[in-house]
């Protein structure tokens, strides 16, 4: 079992919807996100390309963030899932500090905070909340140790990418491109 | 899948949320016209959670977009409006002061009255625009008013359902019955679906995308859909008519059209051949700026995909003031392509309907909308803007306006003209404001009316046309907060005060769904459990069959290239390419759109929805940035060909997706009035700076994007302030 | 061609637009611990060479570690969001984690430093004894001073290692970061260390009343300050040599916000000038030695305030 998220960028419209879906799905307190949208626009008027991802924690198998924590609040659980203990969590930063894509925040309540993969979901049969909400069904999610989930089958077929692979992070969000 | 059987240590805080049970209402969500059904979740404290989609319905299938998902922020708004308020004037300055229910209503029926016996119910207009209209419209039209109009006709969606009508005898309606997902060609003229987040719209597109259908999008600025069309023609603004026109010459030249569906569907075609005929590619070039190339390739693609082309008549289309003849011009596209009526093209919609509540019938009213807006004969709903000018006293104005009731719609950010709707406003012997926010609009009220918002009340039972009919219901999930009340509550409260208890004959609107839904053969308990019920059509197929005979609504029965009706009251009969300004040195087109997280000015509040985007941006190329040295996120200000000013800066953003000759920015920002916490000050607006239009003559849209600005760096109010 | 990134959505506080996790406690944090490292390391290492005779501000010097590493830790738990479950760091030993080496060489040497201090309190601050008279008043101190002079040699024993570990951890701590370009380099550990060693020598230098000692010292600082200059070079053509990323994290203190910072006060008034005055006075003029010292101490302060803040600046793109 691995799961992973596979999000087609040729299908996103950045609407952020995943975002609410996140914050409302998951109590995160106004003012702070566990998902994100990012743009990036290349070229010039009239040749451009416009590249539309959403973001989050990429739930690495290599991660920098469960190997700097000091006391062993973040994990790794059955999945390959990365999460965060809240009471075992001292609030220093060091993970935050540690992740290359800046996913985790300090919740106000203190500890640090992040994408769970909606595990409580998960574990009910339901697809993250973001993953269920997106309006153009452009993210996928499923078990990338099994050569026929849909998420497999898309990352056969198609042409994909990781965000900066060149952390060795390995991360477990896959854009299709 | 059981992982927190493996991780005993799940954390306390996740804990506590897991272990809330929450229980779901139907409802269909309000934040914009889509009306998509959803369940509104509530925890045990009576708190409403999260807001999904009902997986039944057609509208969303069970996805909302973001300003649904983010709907509860309209609700938990801590800025809303709380109780009823009057208008009064302390030491000489004018203020309100919070009133009970009763004082309020009692006013507003001595009002409605008053206006009765002095000028006659017409005088009283409604302007409206959501669901809290249509139980106003019942109390207007018992009343005796027919004087009603909303925003989302003049403003936005007129002059597509006049060029469509005139052409095919049938409105656009909404939803679209556009067959996106089954499309082999999308083409969107400026239509920027992605952005307008319009819920099916966006799905079908991206199922289209899956589908490899083409999609062309023809859009001055490098839009979302642009950016994920196959071909993005970046238009010289103002100039779609040469380019549709074109087209039609390519395609009748090269002989692409549908020459069967036009022989057996369509008249007027040799006229429509000899009239396009000097519209060539190239000529278009000189205007459009589209290279005659792209324009052949992509009317052949368009034609090699036929009839599965959609070429999308759009929503919000009231720009030049020509607006009705480019819709024609898309409509007659469209005939040309074999769309309408087939598979991937335009489907024929259904919807149920709602048997009616039974109530006396309403008083025939001297005068109403109709009369209003007379000069435009294909006007087919009320025009805001001319209730607005009938309003303005003026001696020869035999449609004298002296009341409003405003629900739903915030003119001072929906109409442009500002200066004329205050006006209006300053003459008005009584204003009245039913709203759920302290908007703009509230501030000119005489009494404001605070509606509990759609999460918390009964309204009418959702019909709309879809591929087959289908029905939704919103329950409340949860009691008003504050001193709120719902619109029907409102209006039979007002109803019996001023005798019409008739026309209201029921304690709790429950009973009037309950009764309508049982005559339909379902009820109340099953549709709280299930939220939307789906319909077999029963108006026959959902597409054309081959050389099936039918008979379009239009006077002749066919698909009218040529319009009679046009003719006979001399307007072109097809549609012609007119030249409109472009804009002087040192000016910029004012190009706006929406933001896919927020609708018009109504969400710029939400807590949810703020958290997604606080404030718009103007964005700029970088060349006009170079010559103006503009910096990102540099405050600037707008001043428009009027010498109008943008009342708040607005925050620079260099991106090649625009034009050097236009500017854009997302409508609904910039709202000045200081209860909006959130949201005060927070970017700029674009109606107020849209002091200018041009009006459709065939049905009195007011084309909105003829307005120009220049770009200021100092803040021209410093001197003002002090 | 252009790129722009924009992000929606994402509103995150000390994260957007750019991470500001570590405040100023930490970097005073990294400061203190280097500063308590050096002085440590030298004095062990002098009494095990059985020089401590003849430098007596080693002895007087003893007192600062106790208090850097107390004021340091109280530092860090200050910035901890969290700091109710400080305690969760004495549950586990994490080996990766260089703040789970941090917490625990810290709970080692900070008691080990007092004792260390204690051991020379009578001798070395007879005016101070007078004064409190803890020896009259706690009789069993006198028992306690009597173990802890006797088994002092364990104690250095002991201090060398852990004061190199603790100089070394300092600049570890930011080095482990690969998603921090500018920290992410494996000489920020050595470099630190020895920044560590030059400000715990320039305290031992201000303390000093001995000529000979503030001499010894000063050609110790001296060559503390030339391998220190080395291998900040030896970074910056590190950042040179690497990616983009690294590229545009060395702007920050080569070309951008930090750099007056950097070359003025860290590179030239915490480094070359101190070297100078340094070398001009071993050359045998007279120069007031508290001027390159404190320099030096100062260059060190801000060295780990830059270095804390120009790194949170920096992050991956994609
Ligand atoms: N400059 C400019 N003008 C435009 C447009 C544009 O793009 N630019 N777009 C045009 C188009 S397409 C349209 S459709 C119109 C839309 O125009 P409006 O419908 O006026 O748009 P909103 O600004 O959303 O205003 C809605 C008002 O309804 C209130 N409201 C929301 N929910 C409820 C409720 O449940 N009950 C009650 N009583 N009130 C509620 C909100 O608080 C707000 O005051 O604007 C048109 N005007
Ligand atoms: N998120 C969100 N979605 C919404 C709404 C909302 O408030 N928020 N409102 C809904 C409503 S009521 C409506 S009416 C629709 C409106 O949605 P649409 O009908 O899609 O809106 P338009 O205003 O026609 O389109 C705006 C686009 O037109 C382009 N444009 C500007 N000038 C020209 C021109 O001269 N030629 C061409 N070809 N393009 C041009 C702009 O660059 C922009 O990309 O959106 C609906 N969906
Ligand atoms: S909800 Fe879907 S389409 Fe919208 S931004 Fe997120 S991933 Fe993209
Ligand atoms: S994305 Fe960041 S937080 Fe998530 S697992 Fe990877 S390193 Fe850790
Ligand atoms: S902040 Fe919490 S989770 Fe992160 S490293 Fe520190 S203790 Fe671990
Ligand atoms: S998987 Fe769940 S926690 Fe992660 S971003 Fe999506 S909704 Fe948020
Ligand atoms: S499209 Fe979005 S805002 Fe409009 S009704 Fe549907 S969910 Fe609500
Ligand atoms: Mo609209």
């Amino acid at each position: 079992m691995r799961y992973a998220m596979v999000i087609d960028t040729l299908k996103c419209v950045g609407c952020s919807d995943c975002v609410v879906a996140c914050q409302t799905e998951n109590n995160v307190p106004h003012g702070y996100c566990r998902d994100w949208v990012t743009e990036a626009v290349s070229g010039s008027y009239p040749n451009l390309e416009l590249e539309l991802r959403s973001e989050r924690c990429n739930h690495c198998a290599n991660p920098p963030c469960v190997r700097c924590c000091p006391t062993g609040a973040s994990h790794v659980i059955e999945g390959g899932i990365v999460l965060v203990t809240a009471d075992q969590c001292i609030g220093c930063g060091a993970c935050i500090e540690s992740c290359p894509y800046d996913a985790r925040y300090q919740h106000p309540d203190g500890y640090v905070d992040k994408c769970t993969f909606c595990h409580h979901r998960l574990e009910k049969g339901q697809l993250p909340a973001c993953v269920s909400v997106c309006p153009t069904k452009c993210m996928y999610f499923g078990d990338l140790d099994d050569p026929n989930s849909e998420i497999s089958q898309l990352l056969k077929n198609r042409k994909y990418k990781t965000l900066s692979p060149e952390a060795g992070t390995d991360p477990h969000v896959f854009y299709l491109i | 899948v059981n992982l927190l059987a493996s991780n005993p240590l799940l954390d306390a805080a996740a804990k506590k949320n897991l272990a809330k049970k929450l229980s779901r209402t139907a409802t269909y969500c309000e934040v914009c016209f889509w009306k998509c059904a959803a369940w509104a979740y509530t925890d045990e404290e009576g708190d409403i959670k999260k807001v999904i989609g009902n997986d039944d319905d057609p509208h969303c299938n069970g996805r909302l977009c973001p300003r649904g998902t983010g709907g509860l922020g309209m609700y938990s708004d801590e800025d809303r409006l709380k109780t009823p308020l009057i208008r009064t004037t302390i030491n000489g300055e004018e203020t309100y002061r919070e009133a009970s229910w009763e004082e309020a209503l009692d006013l507003i029926a001595e009002k409605f009255t008053e206006i009765k016996q002095k000028y006659g119910p017409e005088s009283f207009a409604l302007l409206k625009h959501g669901s809290p209209g249509s139980h106003l419209e019942h109390l207007f039209k018992a009343y005796g008013s027919d004087t009603i109009a909303e925003p989302a006709y003049a403003q936005c969606r007129g002059p597509r359902e006049t060029g469509f009508g005139l052409t095919f005898g049938s409105w656009v309606g909404s939803p679209e019955p556009t067959d996106i997902r089954d499309t082999k060609c999308l083409v969107l003229i400026g239509s920027h679906i992605g952005e307008n987040m319009h819920n099916t719209q966006v799905q079908e597109m991206s199922d289209a995308i899956d589908n490899g259908a083409t999609i062309i999008t023809v859009d001055p600025r490098f839009s979302t859909a642009a950016s994920k069309s196959s071909h993005w023609l970046p238009i010289k603004p103002a100039t779609d008519i040469a380019l549709l026109l074109s087209w039609m010459h390519v395609l009748i030249e090269e002989e692409l059209y549908n020459k069967k569906y036009v022989e057996k569907y369509a008249i007027g075609f040799d006229e429509l051949k000899a009239h396009v005929k000097p519209f060539t590619p190239e000529w278009a070039y000189g205007i459009t700026t589209i290279k005659p190339e792209s324009i052949r390739e992509t009317a052949r693609l368009m034609a090699a995909a036929a009839p599965a082309t959609i070429i999308h008549p759009g929503r919000h289309v009231t720009w030049y003031g020509d607006d009705s003849q480019r819709e024609r011009a898309i409509a007659i596209l469209n005939g040309l392509l074999g769309s309408w009526g087939n598979r991937g093209g335009f489907y024929f919609k259904e919807k149920i309907s709602i048997p009616k509540y039974p109530h006396p019938a309403y008083p025939e009213p001297k005068w109403g909308w109709h009369e209003i807006g007379e000069q435009y004969p294909f006007a087919e709903m009320g025009n805001t803007s001319e209730v607005v000018k009938a309003t303005i006293p003026n001696e020869d104005n035999p449609y004298p306006i002296k009341a409003w009731m405003i629900a739903g719609t915030n003119l001072i950010n929906t109409l442009p003209q500002r200066e004329q709707t205050l006006e209006a406003i300053n003459a008005l012997e009584f204003l009245v404001v039913v709203d759920t926010m302290p908007m703009e609009i509230t501030g000119y009220a005489d009494v404001v009316l605070p509606e509990c918002t759609y999460l918390e009340r009964y309204d009418g039972i959702r019909s709309a046309t879809n591929r087959h009919p289908s029905i939704a219901v919103r329950i409340p999930a949860v009691k008003p907060k504050y001193n709120s009340k719902p619109a029907w509550w409102i209006s039979k409260q007002i109803g019996d005060r001023i005798g019409l208890g008739d026309y209201f004959n029921y304690n709790d609107f429950e009973e009037v769904i309950e009764w309508q839904l049982n005559k339909m053969g379902t009820s109340l308990d099953e549709m709280k459990k299930i939220g939307v019920k789906n319909f077999e059509r029963t108006s026959g197929p959902l597409f054309l069959e081959e050389g099936q005979d039918y008979e379009f609504g239009t006077p002749s029965g066919k698909i009218e290239f040529y319009s009679q009706q046009l003719a006979d009251l001399g307007f072109d009969p097809m549609p012609v390419y007119t030249h409109h300004p472009q804009p002087p040195q040192g000016f910029y087109r004012l190009n706006y759109g929406r933001s896919p997280m927020h609708t018009f000015s109504r969400t710029i509040n939400n807590p949810y929805l703020s958290d997604l985007k606080s404030e718009n941006t103007l964005w700029v190329n970088p060349k006009v940035a170079r010559i103006l040295d503009l910096k990102k996120d540099q405050p600037v200000w707008l001043k428009n060909q009027d010498g109008i000013l943008s009342a708040f800066p607005i925050k620079v953003r260099v991106t090649e997706r625009i034009r050097w000759d236009s500017v854009y920015m997302y409508h609904g920002f910039g709202h000045n009035n200081k209860k909006l916490t959130r949201a005060f000050g927070k970017g700029a607006s674009d109606a107020e700076l849209i002091s200018k239009i041009v009006v459709d003559p065939l049905m009195g849209g007011t084309g909105l994007r003829g307005n120009f600005v220049s770009i200021l760096t100092e803040d021209p109010h410093k001197n003002t302030k002090v | 061609m252009q790129e722009e990134l924009f992000t929606s959505g994402r509103n995150i506080p000390n994260i957007d637009p750019s991470l500001q996790i570590w405040h100023w406690p930490i970097s005073l944090y990294l400061f203190l611990g280097g500063l308590a490292a050096g002085i440590l390391f030298f004095a062990a290492l002098f009494y095990l060479m059985g020089k401590e005779k003849q430098y007596p501000a080693l002895k007087k010097a003893a007192v600062i570690p106790p208090i850097a590493l107390s004021v340091g830790l109280l530092a860090l738990v200050y910035d901890l969001t969290h700091p109710l479950f400080t305690w969760q760091l004495y549950t586990t030993f994490r080996i990766e984690s260089p703040m789970s080496w941090g917490a625990w060489v810290l709970l080692i040497t900070t008691p080990l430093s007092f004792l260390w201090l204690f051991s020379f309190y009578r001798s070395t601050f007879p005016k101070w004894e007078s004064k409190l008279k803890l020896f009259k008043k706690f009789k069993f101190l006198e028992k306690f001073e009597k173990f802890l002079i006797t088994n002092r040699t364990y104690m250095a024993y002991a201090l060398i290692p852990l004061s190199i570990i603790l100089g070394v951890y300092t600049g570890i701590l930011l080095s482990a970061f690969n998603a921090r370009p500018l920290w992410n380099n494996a000489i920020l550990g050595p470099l630190f260390l020895t920044s560590g060693l030059s400000t715990g020598a320039a305290a031992i230098i201000l303390l000093s009343r001995n000529r000979e000692e503030r001499h010894l010292f000063s050609k110790i600082d001296l060559g503390l300050i030339i391998v220190e200059i080395a291998l900040i070079i030896h970074m910056i053509m590190g950042y040179y040599a690497g990616s983009q990323v690294q590229l545009e994290a060395m702007d920050l203190l080569v070309g951008g916000e930090f750099t007056l910072m950097f070359f003025g006060f860290v590179i030239l008034l915490g480094l070359l000038v101190p070297a100078i005055l340094e070398v001009i006075e071993l050359l045998g003029f007279k120069v007031p030695v508290a001027v390159p010292a404190a320099l030096v101490i100062i260059g060190g302060l801000l060295f780990r305030f830059i270095m804390v803040e120009a790194g949170q600046l920096t992050r991956y793109l994609y």
